[in-house]
């Protein structure tokens, strides 16, 4: 009886443990696209997205977000229309990154309707936090 | 001796009345601001970029384009369609791009007082409206002379959109072709 009640309270305090990314940006975000319906984030799907190619009639006919800002978050990247140097995504590198909300979600709108040709999913979004937080 | 006296005294009367009346033509303006507003107008060939949240909003991706380089209907039209910016996404939430818009307006070359700003207006076309720098006629004017293989063809600048490429000062709003190098060719004299 007892032991199962430890049991309760660890797989019920689970989730809460999952959720701090020491990051109060994405936390703020991720507790958002909890409540929008997305279920766990990782990662590993973030990383996934991040190099995965999508077709265009117009060029560049195969985007993704590795094209501007390379598949090494602690790269410099860049446009690659107007060449202009993109500072690393990493946070560990470059500080500014992941801490205020609605660059954030600026950005996502705008890059997830060119790279993706529609707006990106709570799911996506929370996925790409976790890849570039790491 | 007395020749050179007389060309100074004629010199220190023009620089006088020069002041004088771009005091008058200023004189609209805030009283401190218009002996600044004089040297700098003198010296540079479109204002430069005031507001660091244009800076943000627009320079992260591109050149910070002056908004001295394009008059109002550019402007509004740009702005109107950023969903599709040169094949680019650049929207941003309304309340900063009315923000944005008022600081282009406010700013843009039919108000501005810069040497290439008002040349910019005299090249105007009626009834077209420009949606980049190099549509316009003064644009096009001042570099048919450079061929396409220092420009499109040439991979450190690949496009006219980049200014900054080989006007080394565009940033601060000088555009004087004695600053121009351009990467891979160098000091461009026609």
């Amino acid at each position: 009886m007892m032991k199962k009640s430890i049991l309760l309270v660890m797989i019920s305090v689970l989730p809460l443990a999952q959720a701090a990314s020491g990051n109060p940006a994405v936390d703020t975000l991720l507790d958002q696209y909890r409540a929008a319906g997305a279920a766990s984030f990782t990662a590993e799907a973030g990383q996934h997205l991040w190099n995965k190619k999508h077709q265009h009639t117009v060029a560049p006919l195969e985007r993704s977000c590795n094209l501007c800002h390379t598949s090494n978050l602690t790269h410099n990247g860049q446009h690659v229309k107007t060449q202009k140097r993109i500072k690393p995504m990493a946070p560990g590198i470059n500080t500014k990154r992941l801490t205020d909300t609605r660059k954030i979600e600026k950005w996502f709108m705008r890059n997830c309707k060119w790279t993706l040709g529609r707006e990106c999913s709570p799911q996506e979004k929370g996925d790409f936090l976790l890849y570039i937080l790491q | 001796m007395k020749i050179y006296q007389k060309l100074l005294a004629l010199a220190v009367i023009t620089a006088t009345s020069s002041l004088l009346f771009s005091a008058i033509v200023y004189g609209d303006d805030d009283e401190d601001q218009w002996k600044f507003r004089w040297l700098e107008q003198s010296k540079l060939d479109v204002a430069p970029v005031n507001s660091p949240l244009y800076r943000q909003e627009c320079g992260s991706c591109h050149f910070a384009y002056q908004p001295g380089l394009l008059p109002n209907n550019s402007w509004q039209t740009i702005m109107a369609g950023l969903e599709d910016h040169f094949g680019d996404n650049a929207e941003f939430d309304a309340e900063t791009q009315k923000i944005v818009l008022d600081y282009l307006l406010l700013n843009s070359a039919d108000k501005s007082n810069y040497k290439r700003s008002k040349r910019i207006v005299g090249s105007l076309k009626e009834g077209k409206i420009p949606l980049s720098i190099s549509d316009t006629l003064y644009f096009k004017h001042k570099h048919d002379e450079i061929p396409a293989r220092y420009v499109t063809g040439n991979k450190e600048v690949g496009s006219y959109s980049r200014c900054a490429a080989c006007h080394r000062r565009a940033e601060s709003g000088s555009y004087n072709e004695d600053e121009v190098n351009i990467p891979g060719v160098g000091r461009w004299d026609d």
